[in-house]
């Protein structure tokens, strides 16, 4: 208890509110985790936030002033955060939290004070934008992008049988395997043995060796990167040299760091293809590489954010209150975003193309 | 069936080096030493620092780090546990002293270390598999039991046939007919908390090197675990730890294999709980008999 109290003093010392674009115009609050278990994609997000507020602000858009806070990868900072940006700062929109399993818990916050918040990277197929109408997010849910990514990962390494590893006490992690279970019994693949685990794990032989021991096909895995990373190298030291899916928390560079060699041919299903040449993504991979950053897809469903924002502030007028972004949301349709051409589901859920990718040399690849 | 026994086996056998250390404060002491954890973690930041800062090999980057950590144990008794001794209840304000100290050194290794997962760098040990029978174990896992077990042995050898150890054994029995018998007792405390804390220090750098992640936390995981073994193992009983160690490690691979990931905890404290019922002082203990 103590050393969470520590931990949180801790985590206010860190330049707490940072602003990146200059002040006036639209104050946007957005909730990323910065420190705790989902810190590697908060890093990401982050950078895709400062970059698309700065090249929005250079391509004469809207003006948006975006705070951005630590939401420790927990329900509770999360909701502190919230509070926070609610209340005090009396933000006109809120992007993330980064987790859907912080979303959960303080989304209803912003529902219940009329709020938009767009989610950049909730992918827990349902308990997000069910919350209500002035919750939206821009992240395809791993309900639209694992069976097409399984299909595809089917086609290329032909498999019959599979083995399941997944965290059961995430929200994200849990929905990711629904969807995974549900997507194997679709296509008709046979799951011979399923096997749990808990985030603040780090051994992972037991579930790994009895997964192993029933000589599946293939091994799916859902897992934060961090967990993510562990598992394919202890996996690779158990000497399962077999094909690995992962779900979305496999994607990012830090999960390829990590896990080094071991997650050569790591195959993963992606909202963000980093091929497209499409000039809006074009223009964000520059503005990344100019930042020295290595984009992945949560800094360029960060990026998209802002921008659809920027596209709500438009189309509501430039009017930045709560209720006109709230009502130029539902006007966003065909937006060039990284992600492609960026619409709302009638559920204001995200709706793109999803693509694939595997590691190969240490790198994200999308499969063609 | 033989790869999860070798699970066990290699979990069992850090738990068991961990609680080694902490088990022996508990004998000398009768005070539970909170601060145990902590050393654990940074001894594994120290070896983390020497491999991937200082670019030490391992082999000399390992014994740093667990003398390091033997001489924070040393601290550790001058600030926490030795102002304290003599009063009336030094086993409850010790107790609590111990956990301040260890909340202090969570506190300074996450302003160093920041609160994220820190790794060695990749190559730090040479990626080798070994097969056994039907199992697959990598050098590094073989290693790390064969470093506790070597340790351990090495403990028990010293507390029975050394000068040292018999002195430890003398006042763990009365610390006051130890005096009177010519035993500078504070030295030997000292020693004790040495030993202890290098021990709790090996097991956080095989920790951390075996599932290449540390952080602030990371002595949380193994507290409990540790905490676990030595009263399973009977309180101040050495032989009963590493028993108690391995015998947790294999329950807690049987049962995620078993069951599920969500039993582990589940499961391996019922057994702490029959094994009290029908042994009070658990496997080992001897406690009673020390009384007078």
């Amino acid at each position: 208890m103590v050393v969470l109290l520590l931990l949180g003093i801790a985590c206010k010392e860190k330049p707490a509110g940072e602003a990146s674009a200059p002040s006036g115009g639209a104050l946007i609050g957005a909730a990323l985790s910065l420190t705790g278990a989902a810190a590697v994609y908060g890093a990401q997000q982050r950078a895709g936030i400062q970059a698309a507020a700065e090249e929005i602000a250079q391509g004469g858009g809207p003006k948006l002033q975006v705070l951005i806070e630590d939401d420790g990868s927990t329900k509770e900072q999360g909701i502190t955060v919230f509070q926070k940006f609610i209340n005090r700062d009396k933000v006109s929109a809120i992007l993330g939290p980064t987790l859907s399993n912080t979303a959960s818990a303080a989304d209803p916050l912003a529902q219940q004070a009329q709020v938009p918040v767009l989610g950049i990277s909730n992918t827990a197929a349902t308990g997000i934008t069910d919350i209500g109408n002035y919750i939206w997010r821009d992240s395809l849910t791993e309900a639209q992008v694992i069976p097409g990514a399984f299909k595809k990962a089917r086609e290329k390494l032909g498999f019959k049988t599979a083995g399941v590893l997944y965290g059961n006490d995430d929200v994200f992690t849990k929905a990711g395997y629904d969807v995974m279970r549900k997507t194997l019994a679709d296509q008709g693949i046979k799951v011979l043995d399923t096997q749990t685990f808990a985030k603040p794990d780090r051994d992972f032989h037991a579930q790994l060796t009895a997964l192993i021991g029933v000589k599946p096909d293939v091994v799916v895995v859902s897992a934060l990167a961090d967990n993510a990373a562990a598992i394919v190298s202890q996996a690779r030291q158990l000497g399962w040299s077999g094909p690995i899916l992962g779900g979305n928390g496999f994607n990012s560079p830090a999960f390829i760091k990590n896990a080094g060699a071991a997650a050569e041919g790591v195959m993963v299903g992606t909202s963000w293809n980093s091929l497209s040449q499409e000039p809006a993504n074009q223009k964000f991979l520059e503005a990344m590489k100019k930042r020295g950053v290595n984009p992945d897809q949560f800094s360029a469903q960060a990026f998209t954010g802002v921008q659809i924002l920027a596209e709500a502030i438009k189309r509501a007028g430039g009017k930045t209150g709560r209720e006109e972004i709230e009502k130029g949301l539902g006007l966003v349709k065909d937006l060039d975003t990284p992600l492609g051409k960026f619409s709302f589901t009638p559920s204001r859920d995200a709706q793109h193309d999803p693509s694939v990718q595997q590691v190969k040399d240490g790198k994200f690849q999308i499969v063609q | 069936m033989g790869q999860q026994a070798l699970n066990g086996v290699f979990v069992g056998s850090i738990y068991a080096l961990f609680a080694v250390g902490y088990t022996l404060v508990f004998g000398v002491l009768d005070i539970l030493n909170l601060a145990h954890q902590a050393v654990f973690m940074l001894a594994a930041f120290a070896a983390l620092l020497l491999v991937a800062d200082a670019h030490l090999p391992l082999w000399a980057a390992m014994p740093l780090a667990v003398l390091f950590a033997g001489l924070l144990g040393i601290l550790l008794e001058r600030l926490a546990f030795r102002p304290l001794r003599g009063r009336a209840d030094s086993n409850i304000s010790g107790l609590i002293s111990s956990l301040a100290m260890g909340t202090v050194f969570e506190a300074i290794a996450l302003q160093i270390f920041g609160p994220d997962t820190s790794r060695f760098p990749h190559g730090t040990f040479p990626d080798r598999l070994i097969r056994i029978g039907g199992a697959s174990a990598s050098l590094l896992q073989l290693c790390i039991i064969a470093i506790s077990v070597v340790l351990m042995a090495l403990l028990t050898l010293l507390l029975a046939r050394t000068r040292l150890g018999r002195q430890i054994r003398a006042v763990a029995e009365s610390p006051r007919a130890a005096r009177i018998l010519g035993v500078n007792v504070d030295r030997v405390i000292a020693a004790a908390f040495f030993i202890s804390s290098s021990l709790g220090g090996a097991a956080g750098v095989l920790f951390a090197l075996a599932f290449n992640s540390i952080s602030p936390d990371v002595g949380r995981s193994v507290e409990l675990k540790g905490l676990a073994v030595i009263i399973l193992g009977g309180m101040g009983s050495i032989p009963g730890a590493v028993i108690a160690g391995f015998a947790l490690g294999l329950i807690e691979v049987f049962t995620v294999a078993g069951f599920g990931s969500s039993y582990r905890d589940a499961v391996s404290f019922a057994v702490l709980f029959v094994v009290l019922l029908a042994r009070p002082r658990g496997l080992l203990g001897q406690a009673a008999a020390r009384e007078a």
